[in-house]
């Protein structure tokens, strides 16, 4: 399973002027933003939160791309090569329920209490022990997927354009460095809305020239079918408990390990997510940010399965020792194949961009984290704001140079997806378990936020390390090692802090308002603001109608 | 800042920082730069469809991906334009004049 990532050298794109041109224009125009935007960053909360004023659409498709990195966009193609239409299950059980319970239930909470990041709602509603262990977990787990990021980039280019590894690394970093330095979250923000729409206009082409050359849907259905089994093409089948499936894992374990655990951990409780929510100019907005990426996020699995399983019928061997191309080349293969210059520097552009965006994601909210709640509540307390401006923009400059330490680490994974999928079930899932018992539990304790948050993590870790790596219970894979991680952090995190509550003080009810399900605070008192009574900007049916539309999507792969 | 950090604190100074806050009067509104780069990207990619050669046009599945491609690039940048100008950026909300723009 641990082998490198290395993409297999033929994969070179024969890219021309007409593509570099493309690339280049981009570049200027990412760099334009962050110079145009720096002068809006006036205070922390301008550089840390874009001063809470964005409107929602911008926020909300900031939301999903942040989350359609190119880690993402190579690993869900690489998944759909590997296993199939099971790849469907992280978009619609895993991402569309939590974004939609972020939205209308946990949102009112966030943006209420007006906290500038999720570990200060855990100082908020616990104590500084939960809040100081949450803020590093963060802040480690964040230079940890930049640094993915940052390293999968240096592969791809590397693999696609010839450019040394060592240039690569240095240019992205340079580039996302002085972005963010610059304008602060409003330039990434920005910088990931327009990379959102670069990012579909690479997909698309590649999806429809995929699609065209194995004969359309019906062609690609027959040929996996009868090269991989009846399961290949549905999203349930084969999944009962016991049964085998490529997966290695159980309609029990994709329920509950991905779509309840390690999919509400994510899009919850994920600062690099909920940051850009925060960000939005009023409630109504905050919670409309996750709502309005729901809908995109139920689509966009069409755009990277159905390239992974074009793939896997041009290049039946693919994965396997029979072939020099990885699951992961999956795209950088077909951009090969089948593009001409013009759209292949389109693509190129929109993969760079998609590296650039899921790495500035994360430096984004490393440096709010590490600024707003470690240095400025523990280290260097009670400046005036425009230090910690100034810190802001150095401890930016420190999380990038860092991220590319943590690059290599990213290199011993064989499935990338599958390796953030693991950092998630560490990080976040514990951190999910902790805000969902505080959130909903009035009694839990003060001191139960932090012995959760470590009992949680611990056992994840214990699960992947000592259980699944050593062999103790023999899980059939990565994908299905994460899952079952990511009940145990669950379930470790509950049990303990539900303990520790019955033994320790809870904290008065005073306290607890606008933080506990049940209360209010008073920035949730706020009239709508004009016009956001319209109906389609009611956040009920926004939501409810990104959940009946992603289960409705199931059907057509149920039977 | 405390022993004690309550949500009081926290909601006066956010509360104060966003009446001190520049965003919302200064940021540009980047639906012009959607539709700018999208225009220019559209002609572009359109171009090399017009000039397509036959090499280009086999390699893609027989379709001239350049000239659709483009062609939907250009569209997408227009209709950010045009909503830019049916719906222009909302006037500033009236800020002090600003003394202190990032000094000390």
């Amino acid at each position: 399973m641990h082998t490198p990532t290395y993409l297999a050298a033929e994969l070179r794109l024969p890219t021309n002027w007409l593509d570099y041109t493309i690339l280049g224009i981009y570049f200027l125009v990412v760099l334009g933003i962050g110079f145009a935007a720096r002068r809006s960053v006036k205070t922390s909360l301008d550089f840390f939160l874009s001063g809470r004023s964005l409107p929602a659409w911008v926020t909300g498709l900031a939301f999903i791309a942040a989350n359609l990195g190119a880690t993402e966009i190579l690993g869900m193609a690489a998944n759909s090569a590997q296993y199939g239409v099971y790849t469907t299950h992280w978009y619609w059980i895993g991402a569309i329920p939590a974004m939609v319970f972020l939205g209308l239930v946990m949102m009112p909470f966030y943006y209420g209490s007006k906290v500038r990041s999720v570990p200060e709602f855990l100082l908020l509603r616990f104590d500084k022990a939960a809040h100081l262990l949450s803020s590093i977990l963060f802040a480690a787990a964040a230079i940890l997927i930049a640094g993915v990021n940052l390293y999968a980039l240096a592969i791809v280019v590397e693999a696609l354009l010839g450019w040394p590894q060592w240039v690569a690394i240095v240019v992205a970093g340079a580039f996302v460095l002085g972005y963010i330095t610059l304008g602060g979250l409003s330039s990434a923000i920005y910088n990931e809305v327009l990379q959102f729409f670069v990012i579909l206009a690479a997909l698309i082409p590649i999806t429809v020239l995929g699609l065209k050359s194995v004969g359309g849907w019906d062609g690609l259905s027959d040929q996996l079918t009868s090269a991989r089994g009846d399961n290949f093409m549905t999203a349930w089948g084969g999944t009962g408990i016991g049964s085998d499936n490529p997966l290695g894992a159980n309609w029990l374990t994709i329920v509950l390990g991905l779509g309840f655990v390690l999919s509400f951990g994510y899009w919850t409780t994920n600062f690099a997510e909920v940051q850009r929510a925060l960000s939005a100019k009023n409630l109504s907005a905050a919670q409309r940010t996750p709502l309005i990426a729901a809908f995109p996020k139920i689509f966009i699995v069409f755009l990277v399965m159905i390239p992974g399983l074009v793939a896997a019928v041009l290049v039946p061997r693919i994965g396997t020792a029979g072939s020099d191309l990885q699951y992961n080349d999956a795209i950088p293969y077909l951009m090969q194949q089948l593009l001409p210059n013009g759209v292949l520097g389109i693509a190129v552009t929109g993969l760079l961009a998609a590296f650039m965006a899921g790495m500035a994601a994360n430096v984004s909210s490393f440096n709010t984290v590490f600024t707003a709640d470690i240095w400025q509540k523990y280290v260097v307390k009670d400046r005036e704001d425009s230090y910690y401006v100034r810190f802001g923009r150095l401890i930016t400059a420190i999380g990038v140079l860092a991220s590319i330490g943590t690059a290599f680490l990213a290199s011993s994974f064989s499935n990338i997806m599958a390796y953030l999928q693991t950092l998630f079930s560490f990080f976040n899932v514990p951190m999910f378990v902790v805000f969902i018992i505080g959130m909903f539990w009035k009694r839990a304790s003060m001191k139960s936020g932090f012995w959760g948050l470590l009992a949680g993590t611990t056992a994840a870790m214990v699960n992947y390390f000592y259980i699944y790596e050593q062999g103790v219970i023999d899980i059939p894979s990565d994908q299905g090692a994460n899952f079952v991680s990511a009940i145990a952090g669950f379930v470790a995190g509950a049990v303990v802090m539900v303990a520790v509550s019955l033994f320790t003080a809870p904290k008065p009810q005073a306290e607890l308002q606008g933080l506990v399900y049940g209360t209010r605070s008073p920035g949730m008192a706020e009239p709508p603001a004009e016009g956001d009574d319209a109906w389609y900007r009611k956040p009920a049916l926004l939501g409810w109608g990104a959940v009946i539309l992603a289960a409705a999507c199931y059907i057509p792969f149920s039977f | 800042m405390s022993d004690h950090y309550s949500e009081d604190d926290l909601q006066k100074e956010i509360t104060e920082l966003e009446t001190k806050s520049a965003t919302a009067a200064r940021l540009f509104d980047i639906r012009r730069i959607i539709g700018g780069l999208f225009v220019v990207y559209g002609v572009i990619v359109m171009i090399a469809g017009f000039t397509a050669s036959d090499a280009d046009i086999e390699k893609a599945a027989g379709v001239n991906i350049n000239l659709w491609t483009g062609l939907g690039m250009l569209i997408l940048g227009l209709l950010f334009l045009l909503w830019l100008w049916l719906r222009p950026t909302p006037p500033p909300p009236a800020v002090p004049e600003d003394k202190d723009a990032s000094t000390p």
